[in-house]
């Protein structure tokens, strides 16, 4: 038995590079219209609750100012990230990951069991028995698969004007174009905190081995 | 502040990398194909689908214009002074029957209101009450005959030295919130936002709704037009399909 299923390990790298690729464009068309605005519609400074900063090149894709360029790729990423977060969210159904691995149970949510386990993250021991993943760990998987990457698929649809005129409960289910456009700035920040702390926690809990058994599978003893 | 450098550096590396293969052929094939994946899909769920129309008190107080705001040359300026008394549209192309039509006549056609949102594709969105004929009664005049599949919009302005126009396939022409707009809120359209005529396209960006319009003309293919790519925009490198 491998530590992570081929499924999961196609899904994690595939996703990884769509997610950096959509970012990085994301941050080009954001500066096509730096203003965020709540509700249907919104043009004037007046109207906007944020004025966002201009992205410099390096971060963005292209490298250059350039929304056609930044749109082609962002829109052919979505599909990759979209069909791609079906795919494994419908196998982790089918297969048991989610129920086995990301699920919690009953007993994880008693006080003195997270407590015990953000004490154990205090002192960067991140070795859980009976499961493979801890309970913070689980928690923050769920959060990213099941409603930030979610959010980020149906927000981006919402912007789309012809996915509205097909799927109206889009704009009602954010409360309008110009919510859902803040909505997927705010949750597209939310998931490079997530990004970060992901990282800097595989440093710290042995890099080399989880990026080797991420890529060519690991053993699930060792993991344990 | 040298893990900000190598987030610089490796972010450099990714953009140089992107910037390269995205102009790269099998890339740009690869982009061709997403736009017609968008647009494949679009269609599938919801060929007829009727973009929302918004109460009167959602209008917004002032309407952005984009783009062009005021054509130049003494020609325009020259309509405008005379309330576009002489301006004609002229509908050609692969029909049966040329038309010229005056405000006029456009004026005594069956009228649809309407108010919707309009998204630019920069991103931001305002909502607007548009009165104007369908294109699909203007269409039903003139005939089209069987060859014809896009129809293609002239301006009377230009940007950046070059003529701005327009396409959309026979799907959006014949839809029934796609019009001829004379109106914006009541009054007739201001300048800015396209006086005397401009298209409304409701489930595309705001760069297909094509302002100062001019002519109508349905065409078999785009080629051989502007630079081939359908419209002003797409030929500089914008998707021709603009529904999202």
């Amino acid at each position: 038995m491998k530590r992570h299923r081929l499924s999961t390990r196609i899904w994690h790298w595939v996703n990884a590079l769509s997610l950096v690729i959509l970012f990085m464009s994301g941050l080009n068309i954001s500066n096509a219209h730096r203003r965020l605005y709540w509700g249907e519609a919104g043009f004037e400074a007046a109207d906007a609750w944020l004025h966002v900063a201009r992205f410099p090149g390096w971060a963005t894709i292209p490298g250059h100012y350039s929304l056609s360029a930044a749109r082609d790729w962002h829109l052919l990423f979505a599909w990759v990230f979209t069909l791609g977060l079906l795919l494994y969210i419908a196998s982790a159904l089918l297969n048991g990951h989610l129920r086995r691995d990301i699920l919690t149970s009953r007993k994880e949510w008693r006080w003195a069991a997270i407590r015990a386990d953000f004490a154990a993250h205090l002192r960067l021991d991140f070795q859980h028995a009976g499961g493979k993943y801890n309970f913070f760990q689980k928690l923050s998987y769920a959060l990213v698969i099941f409603l930030m990457l979610p959010l980020m698929v149906l927000t981006g649809l919402a912007l789309s004007p012809a996915m509205d005129a097909s799927w109206p409960w889009l704009l009602d289910l954010f409360g309008g174009r110009q919510s859902a456009r803040s909505i997927h700035f705010i949750v597209a920040w939310g998931l490079v905190v997530f990004l970060v702390v992901h990282v800097v926690l595989v440093l710290l809990s042995g890099p080399i081995r989880q990026l080797r058994d991420m890529t060519v599978g690991g053993s699930a003893d060792e993991a344990a | 502040m040298k893990r900000r450098n190598l987030l610089v550096g490796l972010g450099a590396g990714l953009v140089a990398g992107c910037s390269k293969v995205g102009q790269s052929e099998p890339m740009q094939t690869l982009f061709d194909w997403s736009e017609r994946l968008h647009n494949g899909a679009h269609r599938a769920l919801g060929r007829k689908a009727l973009a929302r129309e918004y109460a009167p008190e959602d209008i917004s107080p002032f309407f952005r214009g984009n783009g062009t705001i005021e054509p130049d040359g003494g020609a325009y300026a020259a309509h405008a002074a005379a309330g576009f008394a002489d301006w004609r549209l002229a509908v050609g192309g692969l029909v049966r029957r040329e038309l010229a039509l005056s405000l006029d006549q456009l004026m005594v056609l069956p009228q649809r209101t309407q108010i919707t949102r309009h998204d630019c594709v920069e991103g931001w969105s305002a909502i607007g009450q548009w009165t104007g004929p369908q294109l699909s009664t203007v269409l039903q005049m003139a005939d089209l005959q069987p060859e014809a599949r896009y129809i293609v919009f002239r301006c009377a302005d230009r940007l950046n030295g070059a003529e701005y126009y327009e396409s959309i396939d026979l799907e959006d022409a014949f839809h029934p919130q796609t019009i001829i707009a004379h109106r914006l809120n009541g009054e007739p359209l201001p300048v800015r936002n396209g006086a005397p005529l401009r298209m409304r396209i409701e489930r595309q960006l705001g760069y297909k709704h094509a302002k100062y319009l001019t002519g109508i003309e349905a065409v078999a293919s785009l080629e051989g037009i502007g630079r081939g790519e359908g419209g002003y925009w797409e030929d500089r490198g914008y998707q021709w399909y603009a529904g999202i």
